[in-house]
């Protein structure tokens, strides 16, 4: 017998192929087991792939799968915890809200919020933020004068653009002072068709 | 500060570097895949992987040493391996019915293949030295990390096991 007469039992193609459903199975026993800290799964939509993350808590983030998931993704490990899987399941919630807004089947959402990427001052603004509704918009003063800081218009510009769950806290909603669309964290385009959907540009 | 800072801060420290679990089993399932079908046999092998990674999962927060996670769950393999063994005792022979696959399986093994039986003989410790040195081609010192033994041992483990696999075969 040669050594290398043990490799055919085991013929490393045919493992990656089976080990594949065997992860499956394992991450829906984690699921069941509760070891599963944060879920997070991709979906569609007409501003490009969306990257969902959900806790326990509710929804930590929603990132412009191109542009920021694996900087997310860091954050997510750094300030919550590395114990993050691909699930369907513990995200099904948040996509099905997702893509009922995208539908123009739901102007606001119910879903519940964790705010551990969130810092205090960021969380003022993103709170005020999301009292601006549908078809609305406000300016960045407006917002900085609502949370009682009319000097802070920058620093609102600023936590807006780190906002961790865009399209939810609709931090689109916001524009600047003379109504003109400035900045977005995922970029004006995708500000622009989320605005369109809601009617309030044409 | 309170319990639960502290404990945030904790994670914190030692998540340095250290990749989304999800990132970390697409990196090594394969090859854990690939050691538990030979080292517990193709039908246990899907049960053995999950209960390795349950238990990589439930460490995991607290795992040091991020650019050694794939020795790490070498490790654990290793000793659910060797558990599963001490755990099963002498297992029935396995029918002939080839375990259920997935649909685009490139090249599965023979389950009627005599190699199997013979390393099914092996004593749990040995087969699991033969499996790390001649089916994932590991060196002595690495085998010897991972199943918690001196390098000597690991040698005497893989020599003892293959000269057992030959005579079985010849």
């Amino acid at each position: 017998m040669n050594t290398n007469d043990l490799k055919r039992l085991a013929p490393a193609a045919s493992s990656s192929a089976r080990s594949r459903g065997a992860a499956d199975a394992f991450t829906e026993r984690a699921i069941d087991e509760g070891l599963v800290d944060v879920a997070v799964a991709t979906m569609g939509s007409p501003i490009g792939e969306l990257f969902v993350a959900v806790t326990s808590r509710g929804l930590v983030s929603v990132a412009f799968e191109d542009e920021s998931r694996d900087e997310v993704l860091e954050r997510i490990v750094r300030q919550i915890s590395p114990r993050v899987l691909e699930a369907a399941a513990p995200t099904d919630e948040a996509r099905r809200e997702l893509e009922q807004y995208f539908h123009s089947e739901r102007r606001s959402f119910d879903l519940r919020i964790d705010r551990r990427l969130i810092g205090e001052f960021a969380w003022s603004v993103l709170r005020a933020t999301s009292r601006v509704g549908f078809g609305e918009l406000a300016t960045y003063g407006q917002i900085a004068e609502r949370i009682h800081r009319p000097t802070a218009a920058r620093a609102v510009g600023r936590a807006l653009g780190s906002n961790p769950i865009p399209i939810v806290i609709p931090c689109h909603r916001i524009v600047g002072a003379g109504g003109s669309l400035t900045g977005y964290a995922g970029g004006l385009p995708r500000k622009q068709t989320l605005l369109r959907l809601e009617g309030s540009i044409l | 500060m309170c319990r639960q800072a502290a404990e945030e801060a904790r994670v914190s420290r030692s998540s340095a570097g250290k990749p989304p679990f999800q990132e970390f089993l697409e990196a090594n399932r394969a090859t854990v895949y690939r050691f538990l079908s030979v080292a517990v046999g193709p039908q246990d092998a899907d049960d053995a992987f999950q209960e390795t990674f349950l238990s990589a999962l439930r460490a995991y927060p607290r795992v040091r040493e991020p650019d050694k996670l794939d020795r790490w769950i070498l490790a654990i393999a290793s000793r659910k391996a060797i558990d599963h063994h001490r755990g099963a005792g002498r297992r029935a022979l396995p029918t002939d019915d080839p375990p259920e696959r997935p649909v685009h399986d490139p090249a599965p093994p023979d389950p009627r293949d005599p190699l199997w039986a013979a390393v099914r003989a092996l004593p749990p410790r040995q087969r699991v030295a033969v499996v790390h040195r001649h089916v994932l081609d590991r060196p002595y010192a690495e085998i010897a990390e991972l199943m918690g033994c001196s390098e000597q041992t690991a040698r005497a483990n893989v020599y003892q096991g293959t000269k057992r696999l030959r005579e079985l075969i010849a």
